[in-house]
Order: structure tokens, then sequence, then C-alpha cells
């Protein structure tokens, strides 16, 4: 049993593997373009709502607590404690996509979004000592949406999964024997956290300072 | 695997310091610290995915050995991608 356990955690790591790689290279391509483009991502950055982008980073991690209670719960057979905590998952990952919702409206509204209707004018004219090439701001953008998207396409698939897994933990499929799925969808879970855990310094702090 | 189940406890703890590293996080990243902010700011995006990986994750109580190896080497093969293209933008200049 313990084997098969550890066979089932080994096997998740491998696709998480995969994961980091997957994000790796999108992360590489920010670095590559920062160094680059420091101006324009500088600035950039800073249009990011930093106290919306906080409060989704404390949801997410008190989603990350829920799952390792879940996993708990199943480990020592509390099925209505496993399914109130599943749920509540379930929850603050919806919570978490619909801030990011507003984060992307708020960026919609501004013309930030990439494409016909980009304008950076306003970034332009709050930091005219950097000259701001709105080609360059563009990258930032067209990045800041890719990682968000892709984290959130994650967080989509993991909200499915969490829902799927709470109906099946009502039925009662899971106990102290069995958990092999809670504890796996929770790893999926932890990686998407830890996904945000480097986008949010990454896009939202390193160039809050005074410029 | 953990066969033994954690104490709620540590699952707080854990979480309580996840959140104060969040909101430290943000409040150094607005104090001008030079070169410092990019790395202080990865420094404990750090501590908080190493936090995770071993007491959310369960990695420090598994007694597979496989597991820490599929961790590391993804760790390391992530470090030689950001390396070698790093090192390659960085010195463009110089040919």
């Amino acid at each position: 049993m313990e084997q098969q356990k550890n066979s089932a955690a080994l096997g998740m790591w491998l696709f998480l593997a995969t994961e980091i790689m997957f994000f790796g290279g999108m992360f590489c391509a920010y670095l590559i373009y920062r160094v680059w483009y420091y101006n324009e991502f500088a600035s950039g950055s800073r249009s990011l709502n930093l106290k919306v982008g906080t409060a989704n980073t404390v949801v997410l991690i008190c989603s990350s607590l829920t799952v390792a209670l879940a996993v708990r719960a199943a480990q020592m057979g509390k099925r209505r404690l496993l399914v109130m905590l599943l749920s509540m998952t379930m929850l603050l990952g919806l919570v978490f996509l619909g801030v990011k919702g507003y984060e992307w409206y708020e960026k919609y509204e501004e013309h930030h979004i990439p494409g016909y209707g980009f304008n950076v004018s306003d970034i332009a004219s709050d930091y005219p000592q950097l000259h701001i090439d709105p080609r360059h701001s563009m990258v930032f953008f067209s990045l800041y949406f890719a990682m968000t998207g892709m984290h959130a396409i994650h967080m989509i698939i993991g909200v499915g999964l969490f829902a799927w897994l709470t109906f099946l933990a009502w039925r009662g499929h899971y106990g102290p024997e069995y958990y092999t799925p809670i504890e796996n969808a929770g790893l999926y879970w932890h990686f998407v956290d830890i996904v945000w855990i480097y986008l949010f310094p990454l896009l939202y702090l390193i160039d809050r300072k005074p410029l | 695997m953990s066969e033994h189940v954690l104490s709620s406890k540590l699952y707080y703890a854990i979480w309580i310091l996840l959140l104060i590293l969040t909101v430290v996080t943000a409040l150094v990243a607005t104090v001008d610290l030079g070169p410092f902010n990019t790395i202080v700011a990865l420094a404990i995006a750090s501590c908080k995915a190493v936090v995770v990986v071993l007491f959310f994750m369960h990695v420090k109580y598994t007694s597979e050995r496989l597991t820490k190896m599929v961790i590391f080497s993804a760790i390391f093969f992530f470090l030689i991608l950001i390396a070698l293209s790093m090192s390659d933008y960085a010195t463009r200049h110089l040919l």
C-alpha cells in the first residue's frame, strides 16, 4: 500500500516537472525582456493594482491551507470535514478567478490589453523621464496576460477537479485506505499556488521602488 | 507520502508564515534597495515555495527518494534554461 501511494505521488511529481518547464519558458522570456526593456517593464508593473494583487495572493494561500487540511481530513476518514474543505478550496479558487477577472477588466478599461485599442500614453505621461516605447510596453502586457492567463486556465482546471472530488467525497469514495486522487489534486493545487508565488513578485513587485 | 498524519497546528503555522511573508514582500517592494529589490523579492518567493513543497506537499516526510530526485532535476533543468539563456543575452553586446 505504502509503495502504491508513493508511486502515485511520484507520477504526479513527474507531471509537475513538465509543468515547471512549461511555465519556465514563459518565466525565461519574461526575464530576458525585462533586462532589454527595463523602463517599459518597470512602468508597466507599477500600473498593476498592488492591493488587489496582494489580496489575491492571500486568497490563494488560504486555499492551499484548505487543500492541505482536506488531505489530512481524508487521511483521518472525516468525510463531512473533507467535503467542507474541498468545497471551500473550490470557492477560494473561484474568488481568485473573480478578482483576476476584475483586474483584467481594469486593464481593458485602461486600454492596456495588447491589440488594436492598445494605448499606454497614460503610463508614458506619468513617467516622461523613462521615454516609454509603446511597442516595448506591449511586450510587457502580452507577457502579463499570457502568464496570468495560463495560470488562470490552470486554476479553472483545478476548480473543475475539486468540484468533481467534492462530489465523490460526498458520495463517500475516499477514506484512510484510499485518498490518492485527493492527495494528487492537492499536489496540483499547491503547484499552481507556487507558480503564483513567483508571478506575484515578478509582475507586481520588483519594480515598485521609487523610480 | 505521509502515512502518519501531520498535526493541524503545523499546517496553521505554515499558513501564518506564508501570510506574513506575503505582507513583508509587498511592503519591502516599495522601499528602494537598489539592485537588491529583485533579489529580496525572489528570495522571499523561494522561501514560500520551499515551505509549501516541504510541508503542504509532504516532501519532507516522504520515504520515496525518487520523488526528491524528480523535484531536484526539474529545478536543475529550469535553472539550466535560465542560466544559459541569460548568459547568452547578457554577453551579446561583447561580440
